[in-house]
């Protein structure tokens, strides 16, 4: 029986497949299932100068610091119970983005739905009378040419496309042709995300093989097919220390430690850079296990 | 009963911003905005759709911050886009600055290019604030938060929004401003933050030093905020905040 093709591959070959200069989308939101693990691997590359679309958490903290960010566009950028994000502060404040376009959340998916259906753009209210408009000039307007039933035709936000080179997202379960299913409460827009890119890959928590990935959950969860998707890389673990419900929750206790290195000197970056980023995934997964062994031991 | 604390006038006062409401999706940001709606669900307005704050719409309240009600419908984060642009949402948010024309602003503080604090980002503030009724909750309401002019605009005030055009004034509607000190509208002169109510306690005249610019106060004498009912109190108290987190927000030292 012929099969579709395997597109299994390693974190470190997706992030081999990215070059210069790249528009790169991620998914989750905020400090949800965010492909951590793909972050990480492009944190020991030297990829530079990339243009990074997100809903923002600690991917879009992480990749500042290390300075791989040439253009931002957000909405926020939140760990959730840290409000404000240190690394991306620090970034803001300091001037080292050299380009930063933010949009109300909203817009995002709007430019995103504009990018996976080749359009150059979609109207919307949100932005209207806000420094949205100001701050990015490039944005325009554009007018209805319906008359709304008062008379009137409205003048809307022309949201442009975010169209992107590459998506990256974490999904809980994949088969081997990248469809993959997510069964935690919310599908943030990960299928989006996939849509509106030239290339997209997929890491996830278990590649299982086709039938089992709705042997225990019903098939509404299947949220990305395979002819969206590129590669996919089986990654355990591969969302920390964002959730990935019901894998695992967010890693609080890291995540403050995270904030705290963030937020403190910059020997307390580094030694946090040392601990946990100086080598390869396997090794941040070790060094996540003995942080937990040591703080149950405190 | 003993007498209220302001954290509990704040809870029924943002009750009542949600009370004419009807049977929409209240969204409060904060912990505060929380109580109060949860409050008007159990009082003044049952009709009132609510959700964890995560994904799930709930069919009853429970207590702050409490699990594993029963569920009447989901909202991931692409509905909530869908309501927003829909309508059928009132939504209360905090604020880092709000100004005399009731702009509100959450992305950064000083130059946007080179901020001295970046803030959150504009998260919904601007759709929101164009699509559905937006209110505010400012749990310290001081001049450094109510400002002549906002550093950035994220929400818009009505002022704003008119000079945008119909499509940016048509569902623009700044309902409430709650905070720590009084209850507050956009329905001044020129569209200005208005003073309704001042809370027990608290005098016209504090509210005006804790403000940075000139805020419209009505002729005569301004209304003093409700106290919650002893019904409400009971509810406050033992059934959604029996933690007395409301009290860490709001904290009673600071009222004397």
């Amino acid at each position: 029986m012929s099969k579709p093709r395997d597109k299994q591959m390693t974190i470190d070959e997706v992030v081999a497949e990215l070059s210069d200069g790249m528009t790169i989308g991620i998914g989750g939101w905020g400090p949800r299932r965010k492909p951590m693990a793909l972050v990480r691997a492009i944190l020991r590359s030297d990829l530079k100068d990339l243009t990074i679309v997100s809903w923002g958490g600690a991917d879009v903290g992480l990749l500042a610091r290390a300075g791989k960010i040439r253009k931002l566009v957000y909405a926020f950028v939140s760990l959730d119970t840290v409000p404000l994000e240190p690394n991306f502060q620090r970034a803001r404040q300091q001037g080292t983005i050299p380009e930063v376009v933010e949009l109300d959340e909203g817009m995002f998916q709007t430019g995103l739905y504009a990018a996976a259906q080749r359009l150059p753009f979609l109207p919307m209210r949100a932005g209207l009378g806000s420094d949205v408009l100001v701050n990015n000039p490039s944005i325009r307007t554009v007018t209805s040419p319906y008359a709304h039933p008062d008379g009137d035709f409205e003048e809307l936000v022309a949201v442009p496309a975010l169209r992107l080179d590459v998506a990256l997202v974490h999904l809980n379960r994949a088969d081997a042709h990248g469809n993959a299913t997510y069964l935690g409460p919310d599908p943030y827009f990960d299928d989006l995300f996939c849509m509106a890119a030239d290339r997209a890959f997929v890491s996830c928590e278990q590649v299982v093989d086709t039938a089992g990935l709705t042997v225990d959950s019903p098939v509404q969860r299947l949220l990305v097919s395979r002819m969206m998707v590129a590669g996919v890389a089986e990654t355990p673990n591969g969302a920390h220390f964002t959730t990935c419900t019901p894998d695992y929750e967010r890693d609080e206790p890291f995540q403050k430690a995270y904030a705290a290195a963030a937020g403190g000197s910059d020997d307390d970056w580094a030694a946090f850079e040392a601990r946990f980023l100086a080598g390869d995934e396997d090794a941040y997964q070790a060094a996540v296990a003995a942080f937990h062994a040591e703080e149950a031991a405190k | 009963m003993s007498s209220s604390t302001r954290a509990e006038v704040c809870a029924a006062a943002i009750a009542d911003a949600f009370k004419d409401d009807g049977e929409i999706f209240a969204s409060p940001m904060g912990l505060l905005p929380m109580l109060g709606v949860r409050l008007a669900k159990l009082t003044s307005n049952p009709d009132l759709v609510i959700s964890d704050g995560e994904s799930l719409f709930l069919a009853g309240v429970p207590p702050l911050f409490a699990k594993g009600d029963v569920v009447e419908g989901w909202i991931p984060f692409r509905k909530v886009f869908d309501v927003v642009a829909h309508g059928k949402r009132h939504v209360m948010m905090g604020a880092t600055q709000v100004d005399r024309h009731g702009n509100q602003n959450i992305s950064a503080i000083g130059d946007f290019a080179q901020p001295k604090r970046q803030l959150l980002g504009s998260r919904g503030a601007p759709g929101n604030t164009v699509n559905n009724r937006t209110s505010y909750w400012v749990p310290k309401h001081s001049p450094r938060v109510f400002v002549q002019q906002v550093d950035v605009v994220s929400g818009v005030g009505p002022k704003r929004a008119k000079e945008a055009g119909p499509a940016a004034a048509r569902h623009n509607d700044i309902h409430r401003i709650v905070t720590n000190l009084a209850v507050l509208d956009v329905g001044g002169p020129d569209d200005t933050v208005r003073l309704l109510s001042v809370h027990p306690g608290v005098t016209v005249a504090q509210v005006r030093e804790a403000t940075g610019f000139e805020l419209a106060v009505p002729d005569g004498d301004v209304p003093v905020t409700r106290e919650p009912t002893d019904a409400e109190l009971v509810l406050i108290r033992e059934v959604l905040d029996p933690k007395k987190l409301r009290e860490r927000e709001v904290p009673e030292e600071a009222t004397k």
